[in-house]
């Protein structure tokens, strides 16, 4: 029977809820091919506990290989076990999520599987039995709509795009997998977290970035109120102004060169709306603009804008969004 | 030590991307090409380390047509020892580039080994660790700090929630990210020496892409923009906005 294999991924023996994602796009295309599910899972030792989940999500088979080692990335261990599965099965998708593990994993299982790949898709169907996927190019100035004819299609999703639910539960049923983690060329040896217990910009459901019109560092203790305000799924991010001043890290920055983010709701307080921020942010569900300059460009894509200053509109609206939730 | 860097030239990042008549290409009138951002800090990476070492040699390849050689001769500005031309048109589909630029990175002796970690075109982010797979070689992806002791390389990669820690013995392959270092820009002696320096050329014949571009499209428009209201009295307008029209609080 044909089958769809979609790469779960975890860290610390839990299980990245984009993973959900991913198993249930499968299961979505799985459905219209007449082809099962298989969810395959590396991580520590207790990895199992959540991964059985992701029958909900649409598994019909779950595979986990559970190690140690495999608690922080281990791409040549995770190279083996999807190329032996393709092998083993008669393979016409593998789905990845576009994380930073899922881009590097899903490019060298390509070039394993000497099979094209698509990165970063934020639509997938089949049609004529063959996939049909469309991913943004050129910072996502263009979308190109792309056939890939020869099985196993290799695609990774970009995160946030894809529903996580509203899918049929799969069979679920667990089996583990032998893996063995081996001596591998490239070892992951460490995770560190940044300093903010907060979630990563790419992907937090609500974003609220600053720039330029934040003034200054210390101004960024509104911002954070107004994430705390929105609760546990915001996050703080960065124009590219911001991080080159060092008032914020790096791995806040949206934007080209920065993160790519499809948050539902994404706050640009203070941001001029630069074509290299736009391509990080203009697939966002809903974007709130934020700028004393009612012509800055940032207007042109918000659905929302507020013309005026920061420093009185940003705390009025913490404050409102409390008055709400509680 | 020895360096190879892979170069891509790219459109500007500010080019207003029109679609071209066949409808699955980017019109390339009136374009301006540059050498990949992150391909110029992975040159830098390259060159630092040479400078400090005080020996060694880096050489940059690129897989592009004719033009390319201006991104070759800038590389070559910017302090590259040689460069390679594989003359043809670089596809959509990562892994028929990286094959193409394996087969001639097998011929080449070398210690690091280094990519963008993404053209700004295509946005594959597909060919480093493609290469490397290819070439059996060890590999770290979105590098924003390497160090490199008696062949012996630590790299912090950046990845959601923070940074992972990526070791493995060279030779191997490092694709790097902003922050990394500040990419040099070419001396005029580096552009006059540039001129005396080795570029090799030669044509390949690239094998069929398994990706077919049906079409090339401008981005999904959004929705009509509008403007809420001024300062602070508009805020319980916005909110309410954002509760019961976009359901999104
Ligand atoms: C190759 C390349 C890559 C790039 N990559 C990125 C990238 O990844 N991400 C990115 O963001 N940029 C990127 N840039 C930079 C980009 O071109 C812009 O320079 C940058 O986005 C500007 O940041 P900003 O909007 O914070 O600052 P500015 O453009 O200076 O805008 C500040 C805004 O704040 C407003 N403002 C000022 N005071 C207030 C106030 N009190 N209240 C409300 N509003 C106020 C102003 O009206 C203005 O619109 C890149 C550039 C290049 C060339
Ligand atoms: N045609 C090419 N020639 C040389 N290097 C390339 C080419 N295409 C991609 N690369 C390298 O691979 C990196 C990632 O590219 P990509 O996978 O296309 O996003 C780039 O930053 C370059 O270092």
């Amino acid at each position: 029977m044909a089958t769809i294999l979609a790469v779960a991924e975890s860290r610390a023996g839990e299980l990245r809820p984009v993973s959900r994602e991913v198993v249930a796009t499968a299961r979505r295309l799985a459905d219209e091919l007449g082809a099962e599910v298989e969810a395959l899972v590396l991580g520590a030792p207790g990895v199992q506990g959540g991964a059985t989940a992701l029958a909900e999500a649409g598994a019909d088979r779950i595979l986990v290989a559970e190690d140690e080692a495999f608690g922080l990335y281990a791409p040549d261990a995770a190279v083996r076990a999807v190329q032996e599965r393709c092998e083993a099965t008669e393979c016409v998708v593998v789905l990845f999520a576009a994380t930073a593990q899922g881009k590097d994993l899903s490019a060298r299982c390509a070039a394993r599987l000497g099979r094209s790949l698509a990165t970063e898709v934020t639509e997938v169907a089949i049609d004529g039995g063959v996939p049909v996927v469309v991913r943004p190019q050129y910072a996502g100035k263009a979308y190109a709509r792309i056939r890939m004819p020869s099985a196993p299609a290799l695609i990774s999703l970009r995160p946030n795009v894809f529903a996580a639910g509203g899918v049929s539960a799969g069979r679920g049923e667990v089996e583990a997998l032998a893996l063995d983690a081996g001596m591998p060329r490239t070892r992951v040896t460490a995770f560190e977290t940044g300093e903010r217990e907060r979630l990563d910009v790419a992907e937090a459901s609500i974003v609220v970035s600053g720039g330029r019109g934040m003034q200054g560092p210390e101004n960024w203790k509104l911002l954070e109120d107004l994430v705390d305000a929105l609760g546990p799924k915001a996050t703080l991010g960065a124009s590219r102004a911001v991080v080159d001043a060092g008032w914020r890290p790096h791995g806040e920055q949206v934007g080209q060169t920065g993160k790519v983010v499809s948050p539902g709701l994404y706050f640009a307080v203070g941001i001029s709306g630069a074509i290299q921020h736009l391509a990080g942010m203009r697939t966002a569900g809903v974007i709130v603009a934020i700028n004393r300059d009612p012509e800055a460009p940032i207007f042109n894509v918000a659905n929302y804008g507020l013309v005026g200053d920061a420093f009185e509109i940003v705390p009025k609206l913490a404050e409102e969004i409390r008055a709400i939730r509680s | 030590m020895k360096s190879i860097v892979c170069i891509k030239r790219v459109p500007d990042s500010e080019t207003r991307v029109t679609i071209a008549p066949d409808g699955r290409s980017l019109d390339s009138s009136g374009v301006k090409y540059v050498m990949n951002p992150y391909d110029e800090i992975a040159l830098e990476e390259a060159l630092a380390r040479k400078d400090a070492a005080g020996e060694g040699s880096v050489t940059v390849v690129t897989l592009g047509p004719e033009a390319a050689k201006d991104t070759l001769r800038s590389a070559l500005a910017m302090g590259a020892d040689e460069a390679l031309l594989l003359r043809a048109d670089p596809p959509a589909d990562g892994l028929v580039v990286a094959r193409a630029l394996a087969d001639a990175l097998r011929e080449r002796e070398f210690d690091l080994l280094l990519f963008g970690k993404q053209a700004i075109d295509d946005d594959n982010m597909q060919v480093p660790a493609m290469v490397a797979e290819l070439l059996e070689l060890p590999c770290a992806t979105v590098v924003t700090g390497l160090e490199i002791e008696n062949g012996h390389v630590t790299a912090r990669r950046e990845v959601e929630g923070g940074h992972e820690v990526v070791e493995f013995d060279l030779p191997g392959v490092i694709a790097t990210q902003k922050g990394l270092n500040k990419p040099r820009h070419p001396s005029v002696r580096g552009i006059m020496m540039a001129k005396k320096k080795p570029l090799e050329e030669r044509d390949v014949e690239l094998e069929a892409s398994g990706l077919e571009v049906l079409e090339l499209t401008p981005p999904p428009p959004r929705p009509a923009p509008e403007i809420v209201g001024e300062g602070a009295e508009a805020v319980p307008e916005l909110v309410r906005r954002l509760r019961e029209e976009a359901r999104v609080l």
